[in-house]
């Protein structure tokens, strides 16, 4: 059966936030034909922004479980306070009507652990789901995209990042695109590893500033612990010329593939203004470069 | 004080505005301690170049299992509310990267077959950065969680006039465990499509937690009114904009202060400084 071929999925990242990850995804998902587009970065999905996406389908996403304290069953002994690993529990909850101090649950600093319900003397304590926002499955001119919206301020974006990146590779495999497309979010933890558990290849989107080097350094390694091959792509190249030669070459040496340069191109920003791919932003050097990428990705791709 | 500098959007200049902000203020005679809170991509040591005097392993408690004592109850698994244990007929198994430390599983164990054990997950680095004080956490690569590398880091900080915490982009755990105590968040942001979007949900956030907070732009160009129609309707100021200038990108690129590199950058930090001080004491 076709539904079985293998499905390349491709992660874009980049460590350091802001170095021109999403716009250099959504070229691709103009470049590339027919792929699935996924947006990983939860808490700050952006891709939908030059996409123009139309929502079909919306799903809630339950972030995991909140305690909260009943003033009325709280007897303030304080052992909650003391059991709490996250120091979200403190003796500052409203004098109760049997005269008590209770204890009260700093919502953001809860995980949701459950620690404290179990071991309340009084059961006073009791865990509630909370709302953690929705993802959702949209038709965009290039393909399906699959994205998210973290509420601001919940936890589990992780959990939320592989639903996501679940779904997509259903829909992907049920349409026989081969071709999956992954903008994933900043950093190295946990909504990062689980854009890039079993991709295939990993696209390092990085910018020629110590920090940028910085934080590639760290995604490569990252890459390489998950044993995931990378390609390694320096976004407004000629902003320092010198040291984009000392990524690429640093790329090289941990076993990365230099796959291409763009050029500072103020298109970037004004395609950005018009909400389309810069690809599709007249002719500038920035959608020059970015075909050049395209074509250097496509032949691994096959 | 303590100032928490933050952005929804990554790469709009919160390390820029935070270690800027932070010699500023110890050039105003006031002590200052800088702590880099972005633990997944700590950038801000290659600005304030501190010279590091100590060098702290962070760690973390993960349960273990005794295979000995374990009955294969099961009760660990049903209590863990991460799937971090899975209890099976004959075996128990433990995924340390699922686990959230809270210790439950060792607790509700009735064979006493879980005991904690110290796992390592970053380092946190202290140092001094002239007259800044610096601390730094960074997290290992290949562990899931950071906030508790940035829970070691606060905590670290040597006491100061003003604690600068440079927060990590996003809007979710990260970044609620550096700002949720602060006295007061700075949101840093550039007129662009992404940054506006990504300014609205970290708004949300400062008022969720109830800190009260201000905008400094980034890359600001005249004309660009929808930052300020945003920040007027959620009531929040506008702190301070920082012009585009592609000089500011090219100090950046090698690595050098703003502040330090362009002369002209000076009074703007200077009257965030100011703008800051005024903006603490009329809430204290
Ligand atoms: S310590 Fe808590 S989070 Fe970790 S395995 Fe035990 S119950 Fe689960
Ligand atoms: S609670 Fe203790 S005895 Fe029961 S399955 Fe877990 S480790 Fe084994």
């Amino acid at each position: 059966m076709t539904n079985e071929s293998p499905i390349f999925e491709l992660v874009v990242l980049s460590g350091k936030g802001g170095t021109g990850k999403t716009s250099v995804t959504a070229s691709l998902a103009a470049l590339a034909g027919a792929p699935t587009l996924v947006d990983c970065d939860v808490d700050a999905s952006n891709l939908e922004l030059l996409l123009s996406p139309r929502l079909q389908e919306r799903t809630a996403f339950t972030s995991g479980q909140r305690a909260t304290i009943d003033p009325e069953k709280c007897t303030g002994c304080g052992r909650c306070e003391e059991l709490c690993r996250f120091g979200a529990i403190s003796a500052t909850g409203p004098v109760n009507s049997h005269g008590s101090a209770t204890c009260r649950v700093d919502p953001p600093a809860c995980e949701g652990c459950g620690v404290c319900a179990r071991f309340c003397p009084a059961q006073a304590i009791t865990l509630h789901p909370s709302d953690g926002g929705a993802w959702f499955v949209s038709e965009t001119r290039f393909g399906p995209l699959v994205h998210a919206r973290l509420r601001p301020g919940q936890g589990n974006s992780g959990k939320l990042a592989t639903l996501v990146r679940d779904h997509a590779r259903k829909l992907a495999r049920a349409s026989a695109r081969p071709l999956m497309l992954i903008d994933g979010p900043p950093g190295v933890g946990c909504p990062v590893m689980a854009s890039i558990t079993g991709a295939t290849r990993v696209l390092a989107v990085t910018e020629p500033t110590p920090s940028g080097l910085h934080d590639l350094e760290r995604v490569l390694a990252l890459a390489r612990h998950f044993r995931i091959p990378a390609w390694v792509c320096v976004n407004k190249s000629d902003l320092n010329e010198e040291l984009t030669a000392q990524i690429e070459r640093r790329a090289t040496e941990s076993g990365a593939t230099v796959a291409g340069r763009i050029p500072y191109d103020s298109a970037v920003t004004a395609a950005q203004r018009q909400g389309v791919p810069v690809v599709e932003y007249g002719d500038s050097l920035a959608a020059q470069a970015l075909a050049q990428l395209w074509k250097t990705l496509s032949a691994t791709l096959g | 004080m303590k100032l928490a500098i933050a952005s929804g959007k990554g790469g709009t200049g919160k390390t820029t505005v935070a270690t800027n902000l932070a010699v500023t203020l110890a050039g105003l005679g006031q002590t200052v301690t800088y702590v880099d809170c972005d633990a997944e991509a700590p950038n801000g040591h290659l600005f304030l170049n501190p010279t590091l005097s100590e060098e702290r392993r962070a760690d973390r408690l993960v349960p273990r299992l005794d295979p000995e004592r374990c009955t294969h109850c099961g009760a660990c698994a049903e209590f863990c509310q991460f799937n971090a244990i899975a209890a099976l007929p004959a075996r128990t198994l433990i995924y340390e990267e699922l686990c959230h430390s809270c210790g439950g599983c060792a607790r509700v164990c009735p064979s006493g077959a879980i005991t904690e054990t110290t796992q390592p997950m970053g380092v946190i680095r202290l140092g001094e950065a002239g007259p800044v004080h610096f601390v730094s956490g960074t997290l290992d690569v290949g562990v899931a969680t950071s906030p508790p590398v940035i829970r070691v880091a606060k905590q670290a900080a040597p006491p100061a006039d003003w604690t600068i915490l440079d927060a990590p982009p996003g809007t979710s755990c990260p970044m609620i465990e550096t700002v949720r105590d602060c006295d007061y968040l700075v949101l840093v942001t550039e007129p662009t499509p992404f940054g506006l979007h990504d300014l609205a949900l970290a708004l949300e956030v400062a008022q969720s937690l109830s800190v009260p907070c201000g905008v400094v732009i980034n890359r600001a160009q005249p004309g660009q009114s929808e930052t300020h129609a945003l920040c007027r309707q959620a009531g929040v100021p506008i702190l301070a904009e920082i012009p585009d200038d592609i000089a500011i990108a090219r100090a950046y690129s090698h690595g050098r202060l703003a502040s330090e590199a362009l002369p002209a950058l000076r009074t703007v930090f200077a009257r965030l400084a100011d703008r800051l001080t005024a903006e603490l004491y009329a809430r204290a």
